[in-house]
């Protein structure tokens, strides 16, 4: 019998089926496909942007590991950190200057997630977060969101893409205006607000078949990806359900009172980071509510006020903000909405 | 088609049941002692009633005791009781308790006065009852619980179960005794249906027991054959196989829909659920007229060299089981009495096989086993994987601080200690070893708690006794002036008077 | 006008207070009896203090650290910080260590004993009996571990000492499993 084993080792005797990091790989290659289309449609910048900001995250977080002492091994593996980079990467608009990404890179790993005392103690979701830090200091640089290839009869390779984001520096003949092009909830904003109505603001180039042109297609690639998701059971089906339930009902009632200032539904769950933020962003564990109806009331709040961001609020896409706010009331709901225990007395 | 319900949580895990081959049941030879712990069920130890130097036989009542909630020891084999004495008993502390350690003599001869009964039909139910404290039962599905204390309902009992789903993985006791001895199983259950009239009685195994399955259906059949119509009557079910529907919480919701209400039992709802085992013990009792003595255990698990069921004594020294089942040579094996999911991790092998050892399991555990836990990511598998619907999360964290209020307002000890959360845990903490930690401290806060008051109590009865006791001696040394005072005044007047009187005398 | 009703105001409130402040007295120190009922009573006086409740006398009029008390422990410590929003400090090591080896109590060793009622009179809660030149014994239910009675108060070479109370099943505990932030530099 080995020493000191029976004195500190309960049962179970049995392995554990899983583990930290097989959840974190998952939800990667549960990204993979929204990504892969959003590179394709949009250029090479979006895999620079995953390049460098993945890549600075995991040096904060080695560096971070290594100040507090933990053992870098198990932590720098779990790949927890490469998912915030994907997430905040994807966040930022493509071709971004490289400072840009280092530094809500830096903010996400060392500020809102070791500060906070690292793996499972962060308040709030780190890329979020640090997504909120950058469009609130740097609003111009995270407004310049790209076209969609087709539009423009430009296109970088990869390494003109580095160049960009490190340089700023442009091929000869290309024109920066032929690279930019404002998002959807962008070009709704900004025309609603100066009193036109949806009929007026007609038909532009920066809408597709359903919504967002380009965009409508990635929201679609991480759709698949959040369902295989939860065929893996890495989620629970309550918070992307009650998140686009949220969305979905607020928008169509927005909808059916006035369709002239409130953009279809179909435009609000397909565009930004509707489905992004449903399957990937509301439902990263560490924030999120735990008990089912928590779920729930979480997933709801947060399409709500998404909606409301919006339509009524200073940004144009809302999710970020929405998941930053209902992730405070987290402890609240969580406290709230225990499941009743098996034999609980009806007193 | 019996209708079934399903409850919360709970894990499909892989069941090595085949491991142990259930359709063979071997025996020991006599061990050259057996140890009897005086407290082999909940409830009060029993009470020695004989001596060193007595000679004893196989089936005579050793310890008994008179408390309701108790059972009585019988010597599992004949020989002379060397000592009354403290031995390890088979838990994870390595505690030691008082133990009758008879040595046997190899004869095996049962007591002259048991006889077998050859009409039990004509027993009434409080003989029958008698007889079955008598014998010793308890509840060998592993909580031994005295069975007699449990069959004296005080209201109307709708359903009787019996138990044989035997979830956890690796075990097959029960299924074995289910494939040899059926009859006695189905006798057995017609008798607890004449000690508690209920309006259904169920045998309930799980799906992944064919052979125990169709051994029981075969054995009904027989039986209705040989003329016992009321067999019929009973219903036996193949439950899904998941863990833990053995547990006897989960089994009735299965079977019945309803929950046993928190910190009650399972009468309050009207239902009574026996093991299996059990049940073919308390037929032995009436048919057979013989007590508790031996039941099967299963040794078995990657590091037994020749896994089976066994049919062992009571009180048979758990090294010789091993050693019969051979065991292969590893530095890491661990002994653990009963299964993987509850089991418990013996300190050593010196310990005897009681009444609630069901199973030995020879594992290999590593020693760097709880060095790969990672923080608590809030996943939430461990409240999904839960059959009880409790958060294993928030107790978690509540067990880390010790916060006593919180961990009861999440029903801390309504935990069955299942091990489900922590199979599921993808960080690996060792959620159920916090909860047990936590139980503990629990207690112990209680105990503390008491003792504290009850100190409160006597140092201020102390303090005012000293202050009484002063003031008493301060009263009486204020008395013993002012009568020296008295006296003092009382002579000066004596004195002044006394001339007076002299002088007129004199 | 102005200065008149402010003046009124302040009258009627100051009287209003001191009614209140008469007729609503707490007698006692409720905050004494909280403190009290916190502390582990083994009265041991490890503490300075000559018993448990002169010691919460004295954090409540703050003349004492709430690390003063080693049975109380560190859960002892957290349990006073958080009643009485103070800072939870480490225990003053000055006063002895946390009791880890779990509760001890005193034996008497029968044989030696030469009954000077030495240990009867010192027990702050009265778990020693015996009379005058007769055998004295300790009740184990009520002894809190004080450490009073043993030498050098006991006149007698290894007549009391200090045990460890029996470990059975019921008072056996389980370890504190590992957690994450174990191998972690203090």
């Amino acid at each position: 019998m080995p020493d000191n084993i029976s004195a500190i080792t309960s049962s179970p005797f049995v392995p554990s089926t899983d583990s930290v990091a097989r959840v974190m790989r998952t939800v990667i290659y549960a990204l993979v496909p929204g990504v892969l289309i959003y590179i394709a449609l949009f250029g090479w910048g979006v895999l620079v942007n995953i390049l460098i900001v993945t890549a600075s995250a995991l040096l904060f977080e080695w560096i971070m590991l290594l100040v507090r002492d933990r053992p870098v091994k198990v932590y720098l593996f779990d790949f927890s950190a490469i998912i915030t980079a994907i997430l905040l990467s994807l966040a930022i608009p493509p071709l971004a200057p490289w400072w840009l990404l280092v530094l809500g890179s830096f903010f996400s790993i060392v500020v809102a997630k070791h500060l906070y005392g690292g793996l499972g103690y962060n308040t709030f979701n780190p890329a979020m977060a640090a997504y909120a830090v950058l469009l609130i200091s740097f609003p111009l640089e995270m407004s310049m969101w790209t076209a969609p290839l087709s539009e423009g009869s430009h296109s970088l390779n990869i390494i003109e893409s580095f160049e960009y984001s490190l340089f700023q520096v442009l091929p000869i003949n290309m024109q920066y205006d032929a690279l930019t092009s404002a998002t959807v909830l962008d070009h709704i904003r900004t025309e609603v607000s100066t009193g036109k109505s949806f009929p007026e603001i007609g038909w532009s180039p920066a809408f597709g078949y359903l919504a967002g042109k380009g965009f409508e297609w990635v929201s679609l690639g991480f759709l698949l990806g959040g369902l295989w998701l939860l065929y893996k059971k890495i989620i629970s089906w309550q918070i992307p359900t009650a998140v686009l339930t949220g969305l979905g009902v607020s928008s169509l009632l927005g909808y059916a009172v006035n369709p002239d200032i409130y953009a279809n539904p179909l435009v609000h769950m397909l565009g930004g980071a509707s489905i992004l933020g449903a399957f990937f962003i509301a439902t990263d564990p560490v924030t999120a509510s735990t008990t089912p109806l928590g779920r729930i009331i979480y997933g709801i709040g947060i399409g709500f006020l998404t909606f409301a961001i919006r339509s009524w609020g200073g940004y144009p896409d809302g999710m970020a903000f929405a998941v930053l706010l209902m992730g405070m009331m987290v402890p609240l709901l969580d406290y709230y909405t225990a499941p009743k225990v098996y034999g609980a007395r009806t007193r | 088609m019996k209708k079934l319900w399903t409850f919360k949580g709970g894990l499909k895990l892989a069941g090595f049941k085949k491991l142990s081959k259930p359709s063979v049941v071997k025996s020991l030879p006599i061990p050259k002692r057996v140890i009897l712990p005086l407290r082999q069920h909940i409830g009060e130890p029993a009470e020695p009633i004989v001596e060193a130097g007595e000679k004893v036989y196989k089936g005579q009542v050793i310890a008994t005791s008179k408390s309701f909630i108790s059972a009585s020891v019988h010597a599992s084999t004949s020989g002379t009781v060397i000592e009354i004495e403290k031995h390890n008993i088979p838990h994870q502390s390595g505690v030691s308790e008082l133990c009758i350690v008879i040595e046997t003599d190899g004869k095996d001869e049962w007591y002259p006065n048991i006889k077998p009964n050859l009409h039990p039909e004509n027993l009434d139910v409080d003989e029958i009852r008698a007889r079955i404290r008598e014998a010793g039962i308890v509840g060998l599905g592993g909580a031994v619980f005295p069975s007699a204390a449990k069959l004296k309902p005080t209201r109307q009992i709708d359903t009787l179960i019996i138990n044989g789903a035997e979830c956890e993985p690796y075990i097959t006791c029960d299924d074995a005794l289910m494939q040899s001895c059926p009859d006695e199983i189905v006798q057995g259950v017609l008798l607890l249906r004449k000690l508690l009239n209920p309006i259904e009685c169920i045998i309930a195994i799980e799906d992944n027991k064919p052979d125990a399955i169709e051994s029981i259906r075969h054995s009904i059949e027989k039986l209705r054959e040989q003329g016992q119509g009321s067999v019929t009557t009973i219903n036996v079910i193949a439950v899904p196989t998941i863990f833990p529907t053995g547990g006897e919480k989960q089994l009735i919701k299965v079977l019945t829909g309803k929950e046993v209400p928190k910190e009650g039992l399972p009468y309050e709802v009207g239902i009574v659920c026996l093991n299996v085992g059990t049940t073919a013990a308390i037929r032995n009792a009436i048919y057979q007229g013989t007590p508790l003595v031996s039941r099967y255990v299963t040794v078995t698990g990657p590091l037994a060299k020749q896994p089976a069921n066994y049919e062992v004594m009571i009180g048979t020294p758990i090294e010789d089981v091993i050693q019969a089942a051979g065991k292969v040579k590893a530095d890491n094996c661990a002994v653990i009495m009963g299964g993987p999911m509850m089991g418990q991790l013996l300190p050593h092998s010196q310990s005897p096989v009681v009444k609630a050892t069901n199973c030995i399991l020879l594992e290999e555990i590593k020693p760097d086993i709880n060095t790969n836990v990672m923080p608590c990511i809030r996943c939430g598998s461990c409240s999904s994987a839960c059959p009880m619907n409790l958060l294993p999360q928030q107790l978690y964290w509540h067990a880390r601080e010790k916060s006593f209020k919180k961990l009861e307002h999440y029903n801390l000890p309504d935990c069955i200690e299942c091990g489900c959360c922590s199979v599921v845990c993808p960080s690996k903490i060792p959620l159920v070893h916090y909860f047990r930690f936590a139980k503990s401290e629990m207690k112990d806060h209680e105990i503390s708690t008491k003792i504290a008051e009850q100190s409160r109590v006597r140092t201020q009865a102390r303090e005012a006794r000293l202050e009484r006791m002063k003031r008493e001696q301060e009263a009486r040394k204020a008395k013993r002036k002012a009568d020296r005072l008295k006296k003092k005044a009382a002579g000066k007047k004596a004195t002044k008077q006394k001339p007076g009187k002299e002088a007129l005398a004199g | 006008m102005a200065i008149f009703i402010i003046s009124v105001l302040s009258l009627f409130f100051g009287i209003a207070l001191g009614y209140f402040a008469i007729r609503f007295r707490v007698e006692g120190d409720p905050v004494v009896e909280q403190i009290d009922a916190v502390l582990p009573q083994t009265q041991c006086a490890q503490c300075g203090y000559p018993g448990c409740r002169p010691y919460a006398e004295a954090i409540a009029k703050e003349e004492a650290e709430i690390n003063q008390c080693p049975p109380g422990g560190e859960d002892g410590i957290k349990a006073l910080a958080e009643l009485l929003g103070r800072e939870v400090i480490p225990l003053n090591p000055e006063n002895g260590s946390a009791d880890e080896a779990g509760r001890m109590i005193a034996v008497i060793n029968e044989e030696t004993c030469i009954g000077c009622t030495k240990c009867v009179q010192v027990c702050p809660v009265d778990a020693i009996v015996g009379a005058a030149k007769h055998k004295h014994n300790v009740i184990n239910e009520y002894c809190t571990g004080c450490e009073l009675c043993i030498p050098p108060l006991c006149p007698v070479e290894e007549c009391i000492q200090m045990q460890p109370i029996e470990l059975t099943v019921s008072t056996w505990k389980w370890s504190q499993p590992s957690s994450c932030d174990e191998g972690r530099a203090a």
